[in-house]
């Protein structure tokens, strides 16, 4: 319908494990100054220590979606909170959706996708995990929900580096850069992040698909690393040292992987091997997205993805001068690599 | 206003314009008057004449509401059920203590009501004696039986049929997904819930046997039972779809009767209380009036306007009542 884009209300899907410090950034974007008004979706009132009759408690109930589809679920609450707080449009400029610590993001985001109304009314702007600097190396290990939040992130507050060494910290930021290398990550103490960093960031909207670039870390202080890089080539090369001096950790369970291509996709091999990726392995692939150059397509053709559910535009020309190239990202769990990396082999055009 | 509309009677220039000014969620008639409920805070009462009177019934989002005739009961997102009557008064008849959503009321004739927060239900007698059910997730939608004090419950993977006053456990009708409203067939013998997906699910209570209503491209939010009970007429595609229940097998194994297509889809359905006809509002704006026997349509309100949220017939069904989710509505004189 005439509905765009800018007129629906966004959606912040917020999560951590367990004491991570949801409630502290929570309360952070409720109290700072910022002129807007939200409605707050969360799993325990109480918690929230500002005054706002747009606070709502859920049940987190995932409901199973009858169309004999295994992964896709949805948060049957959310539905119902959804077209209550319709009523009220006007009333708030944005909602945030805070799960528990042991909840999967991916009922939450595929709410957005699946139902009608909500997509009507409201677009899933970012996911955002907060992650504890101290705790989180050791609930990779012991708390699969802790890693799928972190492989589902489009944003990680990766909180509490205070309490941490410098070696420390690096040790989990490789960890999470090992499961998920795209999201973007922000080092703070209690939370201490600019609210533009985790509000507003578009992560679902298919038009802000600029690049899918893993997302270096800015030096910050640890500028030794880039003189490393510079001036010591000789003695560093087998550390295989290109993420900046970070350790480069393989998590055996949870990886992301990146495919490319300088020559175009054949859209007509393309979109049926991916749809028929999804549906056979969606149960895997937490996230999707693609930036695709098609032969005798002056378009660029952008997609992204939550499990088994799709959605995909050309979203402008290719520009003049710029390099037509073809990226294609997955995040998930036990990804068929060489399956995958064979079926995108394919559909490339053959010279 | 495109070749399908203009081939057909209209009565639009007989319809008063009422600007309630406040997207409309539900309409009703309580007396000689039409009660048009809007998402937030208010009913607009209006005569005949179209003379408007608001009256304030919640603090905030009006969550659901039903009428029994006499007065429409609402739940909001203040955590309280009100009653509002003919007169234009307010009543409270249960706060949440909690402050929890009210996401579902019903009303059986006798006074008794029912409604929900969360995973509970919970019924109100008129003498003030109140009960309480927990279903395993939370209710989709209520309704009492025509006959005795039986209230359905829906919920996640089926219904709850509950005796309020009686002490035997309640009675659970599986089906897989979720269901988020609920109604009895007038003569008690089905139930029928509308669910998260594109589809109805029916249950025969003698037997319990499953009656599948698939083929919606949309949810069906709007479910009306005809004056002779034989038809359920539903929203939710591009023609109102009429289930047949004149037999004792319901729609088991038959095809829906499909009346009045058009290109945009049914948002609301209002069978006549009396006579074989109903209206039918879309998403386009238009609202018809149609005959069951032949499907025979009398456009009311023309396309190009605001998606239509509410239908109404007063009970003598000699007043129709509609309203759109900008705050449009209309009243019609037959």
């Amino acid at each position: 319908m005439a509905e765009t884009t800018s007129e629906k209300i966004p959606v912040t899907v917020l999560t951590g494990y367990l004491g991570a410090g949801k409630t502290t950034l929570l309360n952070r974007i409720l109290s700072e100054n910022h002129g807007k008004k939200y409605a707050v979706i969360v799993n325990e009132f109480g918690e929230i220590g500002i005054d706002n009759d747009l606070i709502i408690g859920a049940d987190e109930e995932v409901f199973e979606m009858n169309n004999g589809c295994i992964c896709c679920t949805v948060r049957g609450d959310l539905v119902r909170i959804m077209e209550g707080l319709m009523k009220r449009r006007g009333k708030f400029d944005a909602i945030i959706v805070e799960t528990t610590g042991l909840a999967d993001p991916a009922p939450v985001a595929q709410t957005f996708f699946v139902d009608e109304d909500v997509q009507k009314n409201a677009r899933l702007d970012a996911v955002v995990t907060v992650a504890d600097a101290k705790w989180l190396s050791d609930r990779l290990k012991d708390a699969p929900e802790a890693k799928n939040q972190i492989a589902f992130a489009d944003v990680i507050v990766l909180n509490k580096t205070d309490l941490v060494s410098k070696g420390e910290l690096s040790e989990v930021e490789a960890r999470i850069r090992g499961i998920n290398p795209y999201a973007k990550l922000h080092r703070t103490e209690r939370c201490k992040v600019k609210l533009s960093d985790v509000l507003e960031r578009g992560a679902f909207d298919l038009d802000r698909i600029l690049d899918i670039e893993p997302d270096f870390l800015e030096p910050g202080d640890d500028h030794d690393h880039d003189h490393d890089h510079h001036h010591h080539h000789d003695h560093d090369h087998h550390h295989h040292d290109h993420t900046h001096g970070l350790k480069h950790y393989h998590d055996e369970e949870m990886q992301s992987l990146s495919l490319k291509s300088d020559r175009p996709l054949d859209p007509m091999l393309f979109m049926p091997w991916l749809q028929q990726l999804v549906q056979a392995e969606g149960q895997k692939i937490l996230r999707s997205k693609g930036i695709l150059a098609f032969a005798d397509d002056d378009d660029r053709y952008v997609f992204q993805g939550v499990h088994m559910m799709l959605e995909g535009d050309h979203q402008r020309k290719w520009k003049d001068g710029e390099k037509r190239e073809s990226r294609v990202v997955f995040i998930g769990r036990e990804l068929p690599e060489e399956l995958i990396r064979a079926g995108f082999e394919s559909c490339i055009v053959s010279k | 206003m495109n070749s399908e509309q203009a081939s057909i009677a209209s009565v639009t220039d007989r319809v008063r314009a009422v600007q309630i000014g406040a997207p409309v969620t539900s309409a009703y008639f309580l007396k000689d008057r039409a009660a048009f409920v809007c998402g937030e805070e208010k009913v607009a009462l209006v005569n005949q004449q179209g003379e408007i009177t608001n009256v304030e019934v919640h603090g905030g989002g009006i969550l659901s509401a039903v009428s029994d005739g006499e007065r429409i009961v609402m739940g909001g997102d203040d955590g309280k059920v009100v009653a509002l009557d003919a007169k234009g008064e307010v009543a409270v008849l249960a706060t949440d203590p909690k402050r929890r959503w009210i996401d579902n009321v019903a009303a059986h004739s006798d006074g008794t009501i029912a409604w929900s927060a969360g995973k509970t239900a919970y019924v109100k007698s008129p003498k003030g004696e109140e009960k309480s059910l927990e279903v395993p997730s939370t209710v989709g939608g209520l309704a009492f039986a025509p006959k005795g004090l039986r209230l359905a419950i829906a919920h996640y993977n089926g219904a709850t049929l509950w005796f309020p006053n009686m002490a035997a456990t309640a009675e659970f009708l599986a089906w897989a997904g979720s269901h988020l409203s609920v109604a009895f067939s007038p003569d008690n013998k089905f139930l029928v819930t509308a669910m998260h997906e594109p589809a109805l699910h029916g249950w025969r209570l003698a037997d319990n046997r499953h009656m599948r209503m698939t083929g919606y491209p949309g949810r069906v939010k709007s479910m009306s039972w005809s004056a002779d009970g034989k038809f359920l007429a539903t929203s939710g595609a591009d023609t109102v779809i009429m289930w047949p229940f004149a037999t004792k097998d319901g729609p088991m194994g038959k095809e829906p009767a499909m009346l009045a297509p058009m290109q945009a889809r049914v948002a609301a359905v209002a069978c006549h209380p009396k006579q074989g006809v109903l209206a039918a509002g879309y998403s386009d704006g238009t609202v018809l009036m149609v005959r069951l026997e032949d499907g025979a349509e009398i456009l009311v309100r023309r396309n190009g306007t605001p998606a239509v949220s509410a239908l109404a017939w007063n009970a003598r069904g000699t007043w129709l009542a509609f309203a759109d989710e900008e705050g449009n509505g209309g009243l019609l004189e037959l």
